[in-house]
């Protein structure tokens, strides 16, 4: 697996200048981010935080390549994705991000390995070798004995567990995680969490997560604090 | 590839009963079509299997009059005809009148004209030595169960009386298509009776309703047509001449409109299911509209995630079109069975099942279209937040 350290952890994975955001609700305008500043370094762990509507889902979506913002810049290892047409975001996306989900959106009708897979397939691999790292990385979340397990068949926190496989597998650049405990009992939270603490520590990975679980933010190096669109500094962790 | 199909058929079967209901369906509407198609094609299977290097010779003012036998002669003497047979049609009932078959009175080298009717020289003989002989065709003789030797006996409707035949021989049609629900028997038989009553309109001495030609070459059939009705132009009974062909074409487009009310009953069928296939795909794909933003998000394209949904629309649709293609030739057999051999030839084509597999195949393709654009309109973000 890529990891990202030594001498590359001083460039900034995530760089993020002006980035605004609006939505039209009816004929209401809303703002959601005004204007963001943002540096996430390579090999961080960063947790967003903020109430609910402080557009901080709005910011992963954007940093994730899967929504546009209205204007600024955003790059992420030196390419303004921003910049990208739907069909190369897409592509973009397959080899360089690794998504968790609140709800773990994994298929129901594949297998945890099948679901590891998926992605596997937009990357040219042949089967067997989609066998092999599906089974890798299962067994690197501990669930090696439900490789033939279809969702429904596991706990919300082997769910999990297999939705971060998924989203390691393609040993993608950035790993952005949509309040990954929030479906979760305090166990599997913490579970996932120091889950995710080790897929930084040991191999590296950037990861961004959006929670509003402040037990979870102990396992990010940083957080960051937005509120009604804007950046606060020196927030109380409470929401 | 291999992952598509694996992944198509358990989307596929994901709600078991609904696909169940849909297979069901389209199996269904595929057989009444295979079904109603083969009616068209036994409707036609009469004027397929005729021949267009045969000419038939009737009174050119209409079917119901006929021509003297004389004109035999005069119509063998005109270039290109090799052989000419004459045949009266004879409509007599056999038991019921539900019992309906088609009899002709013919002259005894009308299977020389007929090579596609086959039947032994030793029967052949057999039948013209017997003044009352008759031969049948094997369908009709499988309907009825007659055999050689059999002592049958029709009630004339046309030519009054109880008539008795013997059976001396069954023959075969050259191939499965063609036609053999027909008796023929002697010609002098018939004219022997008329020539014994009074003088009639219905029924005149030495009169025939068709004389039956076969030609030297098929394409000079219209040339040949011409010259025996220009012989016949200023007679006492001018003549018509076609090929066989277009003179059981010409029975047929009696009912073109009922056959073209079958044909379009058969496709409206094709429509109705294409409704509900379409309906199945649009709930189908609209459930999962979470799960194909999410695939969306980890960076599989809209056209892949079309060309799934269209291979578990033509997969559904090809399945439940398999079964009822399946079904349709022993549904086929018993339909012909509950109608009592209306159609002698009631086999389902080969462009019938080539009709179901086009039918099916566009079903599949055509209830994926809405379902496939929507996939392209879905907004990840908006995907990922649908609730399911």
């Amino acid at each position: 697996m890529r990891g990202n350290s030594g001498a590359n952890l001083d460039i900034d994975l995530v760089r993020i200048n002006e980035l605004r955001k609006s939505y039209f609700r009816g004929e209401q305008t809303v703002t959601v981010l005004k204007g963001i500043n943002l540096k996430v370094q390579n090999g961080g762990f960063t947790a967003l935080m903020g109430p609910s509507g402080s557009g901080k889902s709005t910011l992963l979506n954007l940093i994730a390549g899967i929504d546009k913002p209205d204007s600024g810049r955003l790059t992420v290892s030196g390419i303004d994705i921003t910049s990208l047409s739907e069909s190369d975001l897409a592509e973009w996306r397959s080899q360089n991000i690794g998504f968790i989900f609140q709800f773990y959106n994994l298929m129901p009708v594949l297998t945890a390995a099948q679901n590891v897979e998926l992605p596997l397939l937009l990357l040219n691999f042949t089967s067997k070798a989609r066998r092999s790292r599906a089974r890798m990385v299962l067994e690197m979340v501990g669930l090696e004995d439900r490789l033939d397990h279809y969702p429904n068949e596991l706990s919300g926190g082997q769910q999990q567990r297999v939705a971060i496989a998924r989203a390691i597998v393609t040993d993608p650049t950035l790993i952005v995680a949509d309040e990954p405990t929030g479906d979760l009992d305090r166990q599997s939270a913490s579970d996932v969490l120091d889950l995710l603490q080790r897929l930084n520590l040991e191999v590296g990975k950037t990861i961004i997560m959006v929670t509003h679980d402040i037990h979870a933010t102990r396992s990010a190096k940083d957080v960051i604090h937005l509120d009604k669109g804007e950046l606060v500094e020196n927030k109380p962790l409470a929401y | 590839m291999l992952f598509i199909l694996n992944i198509s058929l358990k989307n596929a079967f994901r709600h078991k009963i609904r696909t169940i209901l849909t297979l069901l369906g389209l199996a269904v509407a595929l057989l009444a079509f295979g079904l109603l198609q083969t009616v068209i094609t036994a409707w036609y299977s009469k004027a397929t299997s005729a021949s267009t290097a045969r000419l038939v010779t009737r009174n050119a003012t209409s079917l119901i009059f006929d021509l003297p036998i004389y004109y035999k002669d005069q119509i063998r003497g005109i270039k290109g005809i090799t052989e000419v047979a004459h045949a009266q049609w004879f409509g007599g009932i056999y038991k019921l009148p539900k019992n309906f078959f088609p009899q002709f009175a013919v002259s005894s080298n009308y299977l020389d004209v007929y090579s596609d009717f086959i039947l032994t020289d030793e029967k052949k003989i057999a039948w013209i030595n017997e003044k009352r002989g008759a031969i049948v065709g094997r369908q009709l003789a499988n309907r009825f169960n007659f055999k050689e030797g059999d002592r049958i006996q029709l009630k004339g409707t046309i030519y009054p009386g109880n008539w008795e035949f013997i059976i001396k021989g069954v023959y075969e049609g050259s191939d499965d298509t063609k036609v053999t629900d027909r008796m023929f028997f002697h010609w002098d038989y018939l004219n022997s009776y008329i020539l014994g009553i009074p003088k009639n309109n219905l029924a005149a001495p030495n009169n025939v309703g068709v004389f039956i030609s076969t030609i030297d070459d098929s394409r000079n059939a219209a040339r040949i047509s011409d010259n025996i009705d220009t012989f016949f132009k200023n007679s006492v009974a001018p003549s018509y001449t076609e090929t066989e062909q277009a003179f059981q074409l010409g029975f047929v487009a009696m009912s073109d409109q009922i056959i073209e009310a079958i044909r379009t009953v058969s496709y409206v069928i094709v429509l109705i299911i294409l409704a509900v296939m379409a309906n199945t795909m649009s709930m189908s794909v609209r459930e999962r509209t979470r799960e194909l933003a999410t695939m969306k998000a980890l960076g599989f394209k809209p056209s892949f995630l079309s060309t799934l949904i269209f291979s578990e629309s033509l997969l559904i649709a090809l399945i439940g079109g398999s079964i009822g293609m399946l079904l349709t030739p022993p549904s086929a057999s018993a339909f012909q069975l509950v109608t009592d051999n209306i159609f002698p030839v009631f086999a389902v084509s080969q462009k019938t099942v080539m009709l179901q597999i086009i039918c099916a195949s566009s079903v599949g393709v055509l209830a994926a279209i809405a379902p496939a654009i929507n996939v392209f309109k879905i907004k990840v973000v908006d995907g990922l937040k649908t609730v399911t």
